[in-house]
């Protein structure tokens, strides 16, 4: 069932990624490593659970759906909560000050909330090198 | 060695056991973001506001510039009339806007996009939308072949059928398509979505690593390490509901599709030749 694993091991919790130690799967196992991604990149998102500001951000890019943000996931970096920016190639961490649901669908909500926000603001590293390399 | 715990092995060996855990960055989210919705440097469109450009006498880089200057004029829908079948249209485009052609375009239409809403009615060529971020795409005749390569975000629609090797190595997003789709469809997928209403030629999914194809029609033959999964609740929904955005949806529904995911056999490396793989796959 969706949701349910990712990269050969079950999920048994939505703490998982954060109170274990990430070797999971029998091939993590034996090589002493974490491997890709710590969620299930094929979960498609519950729309029940829109925050007010998806919904804004859907309206205004004129999107019937998450579109992009189906493919945004809650991850967990080094036993904390983080999520891709694939702009930057990089995880960004959820400081301990933002609460996590007890749910993964609540959580990737909040993961595709923070990311738009962190994409779309001035601090964000593509400024920068927008700057230093925009050739037209 | 036996009584040896794996790192005591790997360095005996001489080898490190370095965790490899990503490019961590040490980002944090700032709680107090201010909220937008677009890109810092994307020009401010209103949708409201529509114009025409008549392309018939125009090359592909003056199109794709004019496009950019009516953008930065406050633009948010623009028509392109007689594209002609030019190569290499509507590209490059990262922001919010509505782009409608009327009529055909060739290779590499709309590539690398981060968006914006298209709308073509005639047929493209090669390629089309490949790597595109964000965004919708609706073709509403046939497509040629690589159609979504390499997409990473977004919707990409073709009412009709669409060549082979489509969504080759695509990183996200979704491909849907109303009619058939060629061989190799989904070779090398690493993420995202595929829905193919007709059929799949031979290969389907060929080499995929994560991901999942759904077929409405016959599949001639799957890929390497591709296999079939069960279709669950959370599919049947997702299914109906964007088959339904698109107007797509299937009048006995999505319950016949089939569910094509990734064996996971090729995840780890091993010593295998490519020609003992291929044996044992």
């Amino acid at each position: 069932m969706a949701g349910t694993s990712y990269k050969g091991s079950e999920i048994e919790s939505v703490d998982q990624f954060i109170e274990g130690d990430g070797l999971d799967s029998a091939r993590e196992k034996e090589i002493g490593q974490h491997i890709g991604y710590r969620y299930d990149v094929n979960l498609v998102p519950d729309y029940t659970r829109l925050t007010p500001f998806l919904k804004s951000y859907m309206e205004t890019m004129g999107w019937d759906d998450l579109n992009w943000l189906e493919d945004v996931h809650m991850g967990y970096e080094e036993g904390n909560p983080a999520v891709f920016d694939r702009n930057i190639n990089g995880w960004v961490r959820v400081p301990d000050s933002i609460a996590l649901s007890d749910n993964q669908q609540d959580r990737d909500m909040v993961a595709r909330e923070l990311l738009i926000k962190f994409q779309m603001s001035e601090r964000h590293p593509l400024v920068q090198l927008r700057q230093a390399y925009m050739k037209f | 060695m036996a009584g040896l715990s794996h790192e005591e092995r790997a360095r005996d060996m001489g080898l490190t056991t370095e965790q490899l855990t990503g490019r961590t960055q040490q980002v944090f989210f700032e709680p107090e973001e201010a909220e937008n919705f677009t890109y810092p440097w994307a020009p401010e469109v209103d949708f409201n506001k529509r114009t025409e450009v008549d392309a018939d006498a125009m090359t592909t880089t003056e199109v794709n510039s004019k496009i950019r200057a009516l953008m930065k004029e406050g633009h948010g829908s623009i028509v392109i009339r007689n594209p002609r079948g030019m190569h290499g249209l509507g590209v490059g485009i990262l922001s919010r806007l509505n782009l409608i052609f009327e009529g055909s375009l060739g290779y590499f239409a709309v590539g690398l996009i981060d968006g914006p809403n298209v709308r073509i009615s005639g047929r493209v060529g090669w390629s089309c939308a490949e790597n595109m971020m964000a965004g919708t795409v609706l073709i509403e005749k046939n497509a040629g072949s690589t159609f979504g390569a390499a997409i990473r975000g977004g919707d990409l629609v073709c009412r009709g059928s669409v060549g082979s090797r489509t969504g080759i190595d695509m990183k996200g997003g979704t491909i849907i398509v109303g009619g058939d789709t060629g061989m190799l469809s989904g070779f090398m997928m690493q993420r995202g979505r595929m829905v193919v209403c007709g059929n799949a030629g031979k290969d389907l999914g060929d080499s995929m690593y994560d991901g999942t194809i759904y077929i409405g029609g016959e599949i001639k033959s799957l890929g390497v390490d591709a296999v079939p999964a069960e279709l669950t609740d959370l599919d049947r929904a997702w299914l109906t509901r964007k088959l339904t955005l698109y107007g797509l949806l299937p009048e006995q529904g999505v319950d016949r599709f089939q569910k094509i995911v990734a064996g996971k056999q090729l995840w780890n490396y091993d010593n295998l030749e490519p020609l003992e793989k291929k044996l044992i796959l």
